[in-house]
């Protein structure tokens, strides 16, 4: 479980993150949504620790992620924004550097790999070096490595950005299959379907403040519009950086 | 597997695969210096061998005034040539190295006994034409010389008395210190070596995970960054460490390949010379890996970063440049700065002085003290919020 509470990042003048709370409970999938520049790529950093909050607090499974945020990391599978692989690496390598890196024994490390590889149906590339990777290749071997150390919380960061139409459906697909095993699942998107066709809980972002947080069945109530695209337009207030 | 070691031999399989890394750490960077360095120094040995025995032609104005002086000069192998119309441009020109002018009155004045003039007209600035202008003045001076102890023996008078003091050189240069004096360059192509060894991989271990975005995702793992960084700083030394034994390594063949017997110097490369070259050489390797991540993280690119490198590679040649223009005697905190002290040591070496246990010491203390506060800088910088962000 993945608590937020009041967080606040400024850069310069800019309010990146401006006051932002929210819960994301295991067994479901919890989707950010957001224009492009709301603050999500922003609060997600300061989720995974890779960036400090100037106030608030988050919480991974009760743990602060600022005074232990090793031990936060050890409970989180994080799919960045930045997702580059080791191209004179092969996938399996790429993988099993990160579970290294997670201190795995080399059994452990060996079957959860090769259970990955099978997962995400990767197979074919799984001993090929990554170096003219399709999209699509990349974004599988990046969520393998993400995972690897089998994580309770799993943070998504666009995670179908630039996927053709066949890795989108795979990429949901496993997404589910992730809230079925329990796990508290995060993701961001700017794409209204996406979080309308995954999400069991929407937190909608805009200028750097959570401006609805409700699960799709409220949030059309609360609008009084028959589509959650209309809902999403209507609270945010503009369609402007959104896609359908 | 700790995340140090995780690290460490993921950077050395990964670079182990580039063949630009592999190439510059493995063969360029050793190889340069030593290949350089023989063909620098055969080039010389057999130009100075070749201008100290060949006969030379040296024109020579008014030759028939003193056919005793031209005959010295050539049993001296100097052949005196026509003369020419305008010796002085001739010589700016290049077109002769030196002319021989015997002034108009020489027969007139000789005859009297008194003192007459043979003009050397020569460039000084210009360096390969030094040794043709030696032997010229040497066998005219000599000539004189004998000449006038004949004239005192003529007149019953003993050679000595013209000549009340004389100066007896006793040079202390041995034949391996004046090698010494010849190589001095030598220890900038061991920097060269380190720098260039570990170069590319600092590149890519920085600028360039920054640049392809696997920075940011690596930081996420449950590692202090300071551990990543130890073992990226190790896989660098590794590389600039194997550079290193390659061309030391390469330089101990060296002298199979130059003919120093021929100069009268002696060039001693042996395993005595290696080791303490290597030990000298240790803070630095650590030294130059950490500056070089530094400098790397402060770049955006790939491209960026290499253009600093290039920029800090100019920094190991000031000692040795410094060193030749202005040759200042060593003073004792000389040896512990970085790079001056390590090229002070190296030259001593090859001077065959040898480097006694304090000097070694303030090299290594120096290096050290200074690799940490690098590897300080670098550790800080590394805990930065910005330097994982590469958007």
């Amino acid at each position: 479980m993945i608590e937020v509470r009041d967080l606040y990042k400024a850069f310069g003048e800019v309010r990146a993150v401006n006051g932002v709370s929210f819960t994301a409970r295991d067994g479901e999938i919890t989707g950010l949504l957001g224009p492009n520049g709301a603050g999500k790529t922003t609060t997600l950093r300061m989720l995974y620790t890779l960036m400090k909050p100037d106030a608030g607090q988050v919480l991974v499974d009760g743990v602060d992620a600022y005074t232990d945020a090793l031990a936060v990391r050890r409970r989180l599978g994080v799919l960045p924004d930045a997702r580059g692989l080791y191209k004179r690496l092969t996938a399996a390598e790429n993988i099993d550097y990160f579970g290294k890196l997670h201190g795995m024994a080399p059994a452990l490390l060996a079957s959860r790999r090769e259970a990955l590889i099978d997962g995400l149906d990767m197979r074919d590339i799984a001993s090929r070096r990554t170096e003219g990777f399709s999209q699509g290749q990349r974004v599988k071997t990046a969520i393998a490595r993400a995972l690897v150390h089998d994580p309770r919380n799993v943070l998504l960061d666009e995670p179908t950005n630039g996927l053709d139409v066949m890795a989108t459906r795979a990429m949901r697909r496993f997404m589910r299959q992730l809230k079925d095993e329990g796990r508290c699942v995060l993701f961001s998107s700017h794409i209204m379907q996406e979080v309308a066709a995954l999400c069991d809980r929407i937190v909608v972002i805009a200028h750097g403040r959570v401006v609805a947080d409700e699960t799709p069945a409220a949030l059309l109530a609360q609008t009084g519009e028959s589509s959650l695209e209309d809902a999403f337009v209507k609270i945010i207030g503009t369609d402007e950086g959104l896609a359908a | 597997m700790s995340a140090f070691t995780a690290v460490y031999w993921k950077e050395v399989r990964e670079n182990l695969r580039d063949r630009r890394t592999l190439i510059n750490a493995l063969v360029t960077g050793p190889l340069l210096g030593p290949v350089m360095f023989i063909m620098l120094m055969n080039v010389t040995i057999n130009r100075e061998i070749a201008k100290a025995d060949r006969p030379i032609a040296v024109p020579v104005i008014g030759a028939e005034l003193a056919p005793n002086l031209i005959a010295a000069l050539k049993s001296a192998g100097i052949d005196a040539q026509p003369a020419l119309t305008d010796p002085e441009n001739a010589v700016r020109e290049q077109r002769t190295d030196i002319v021989v002018r015997i002034s108009p009155d020489y027969a007139k004045a000789w005859n009297k006994g008194q003192t007459v003039q043979v003009e050397l007209i020569y460039d000084s600035s210009r360096r390969d034409a030094s040794t043709p202008v030696m032997r010229v003045r040497s066998v005219v001076e000599s000539y004189g010389r004998r000449e006038g102890a004949m004239r005192l023996i003529a007149r019953g008078l003993s050679p000595t008395t013209a000549w009340p003091v004389q100066v007896a050189e006793r040079d202390q240069a041995t034949s391996q210190s004046r090698s010494g004096l010849m190589f001095s360059f030598l220890p900038y192509f061991f920097v060269l070596t380190v720098f260039l060894g570990g170069m590319y991989l600092a590149i890519d271990l920085t600028a360039g995970e920054r640049e392809r975005q696997s920075l940011e995702p690596l930081f996420v793992n449950p590692v202090p960054r300071w551990k990543i960084l130890a073992g990226k700083l190790a896989a660098i030394c590794t590389f600039s460490l194997v550079s290193l034994l390659l061309t030391v390594g390469a330089f101990m063949t060296a002298p199979w390949f130059i003919p120093t017997e021929k100069l009268g110097i002696a060039l001693d490369l042996g395993w005595r010379f290696s080791g303490q070259v290597i030990v000298l050489m240790l803070p630095l390797i650590l030294l130059l890996a950490a500056l070089q991540s530094l400098v790397s993280a402060f770049a955006k690119s790939y491209r960026e970063a290499q253009t600093y490198l290039s920029i800090l590679m100019i920094i190991p040649i000031l000692p040795s440049v410094l060193l030749s223009v202005i040759p200042v005697r060593a003073e004792p905190w000389m040896y512990a700065v970085p790079l001056l002290g390590q090229n002070l040591g190296i030259v001593q070496l090859l001077r065959g002085d040898g480097v006694p246990g304090w000097q070694l010491g303030f090299c290594l203390a120096g290096g050290f003290v200074a690799s940490a506060v690098a590897v300080w800088a670098a550790a800080m910088l590394y805990r930065s919020e910005r330097l994982a962000i590469s958007g």
